[in-house]
């Protein structure tokens, strides 16, 4: 059994090393929790991992929940969650709020207009990240046939993307349970 | 008391829908912010993203944390963060029997498969949006400049966002001020 503290430190650690989103801290939890504290095994931090994949939302919360539980319960799961969203948001707020407060400075509204392109080139990454993930695990003529039917729905119907998740996850869940991959024919 | 419920429901709706972590809700929480609460401009939000990447941690957190600040203060910060982590843990535990015994299931799989091309046409949006901002703004050279350099330091020489953020930072105060 693990402490709350030690549950704290392990995902504090994990939350302030990973830079550049959640998913860059996946493998140092995975160092914590499974190499360094021995509090899990391979196979199992595989099997939360791919549970916490299944389900929408961050996947580190979910992580530090679920393995905060296994090992302390109630209070274990709010201590690794803690970790996991206090310091790094408060580190936000904060960088945030003293930057907005010399708003009316050139110099700082100039700083705000130069990481533009940045966020620009950070979300455009992910966006073809999803595109090279989609055709992975369903092929360029299926990703390219959800791809434009999004566009469509979305841009030129206007339709809210709440909507277009819903139908899709019904889609995913009312077929029939072949499996769509094409490495259904070797045995 | 009405600003705390359209927090959480900002934040709730974002997240119950990114399916493919925290990046994935970054498009529907923009949705929610900027185009239906209107608490946001695009450039407001673009600054945070860049400079939430800058940080470290789960970037879906950050940003509900300075959001719900911004709009409700403390327990707006508060609310904004439990309505990010709460609702997927408890569906997580909810769940987790079945999920255990049908996480081999072609049809749990495809969930996040069949999301993914939408969630990669939110974040192709928002990326036209940014540059197209920064062009309004910025002008085209800065724009192109920054993009082209922050693209081969990230993704060619795998340099940390902390230091491209700064360097960004530093660019935009002497060239952009």
């Amino acid at each position: 059994m693990a402490s709350n503290w030690s549950i704290f430190m392990a995902f504090f650690r994990a939350g302030m090393l990973g830079f550049g989103g959640g998913l860059s801290a996946i493998p140092i939890m995975h160092r914590e929790v499974v190499t360094l504290k021995n509090w899990m095994d391979e196979e199992e931090f595989a099997d939360v991992l791919a549970l916490a994949n299944t389900l929408p939302g961050p996947i580190n919360t979910k992580l530090s929940g679920y393995i905060g539980w296994r090992l302390g319960g109630f209070w274990g799961m709010i201590s690794g969650v803690s970790a996991t969203i206090f310091p790094t948001g408060l580190m936000m707020i904060l960088l945030l709020t003293v930057l907005n407060a010399y708003k009316d400075k050139p110099w700082v509204q100039g700083m705000a207009q130069g990481v533009i392109p940045i966020a620009g080139v950070m979300i455009g990454v992910l966006a073809w990240d999803f595109v090279i993930k989609s055709k992975k695990s369903m092929g360029w003529p299926m990703a390219v046939v959800l791809i434009a039917f999004s566009i469509v729905v979305m841009q030129v119907l206007n339709i809210h993307p709440a909507i277009l998740i819903a139908i899709l996850i019904v889609t995913a869940l009312a077929l029939p349970g072949k499996k769509p991959e094409k490495q259904v024919d070797k045995s | 008391m009405i600003i705390y419920w359209k927090i959480f429901m900002a934040n709730f709706v974002a997240n119950i829908l990114g399916y493919g972590g925290g990046p994935a809700t970054i498009p529907l929480l923009e949705h929610e912010v900027v185009n239906r609460y209107g608490w946001f401009t695009t450039q407001e939000f673009s600054e945070m993203v860049a400079l939430g990447n800058g940080l470290p941690g789960p970037i879906a957190t950050k940003l509900a944390a300075h959001i719900g600040y911004v709009q409700g203060g403390i327990p707006g910060a508060l609310i904004g963060l439990f309505a990010t982590v709460a609702p997927s843990i408890i569906l997580l535990f909810a769940l987790l029997g079945i999920l255990m015994k049908y996480k081999n299931s072609p049809k749990v799989k495809r969930l996040t498969q069949y999301v993914r091309p939408a969630i990669a046409v939110l974040l192709g949006v928002m990326t036209y949006d940014f540059f197209f901002h920064s062009y309004e703004s910025a002008g085209i050279w800065h724009t192109v400049i920054l993009a082209v350099v922050s693209l081969v330091l990230l993704e060619r020489f795998k340099v940390s966002p902390v230091y491209v953020v700064l360097g960004a930072l530093v660019y935009g105060g002497i060239f952009l001020g």
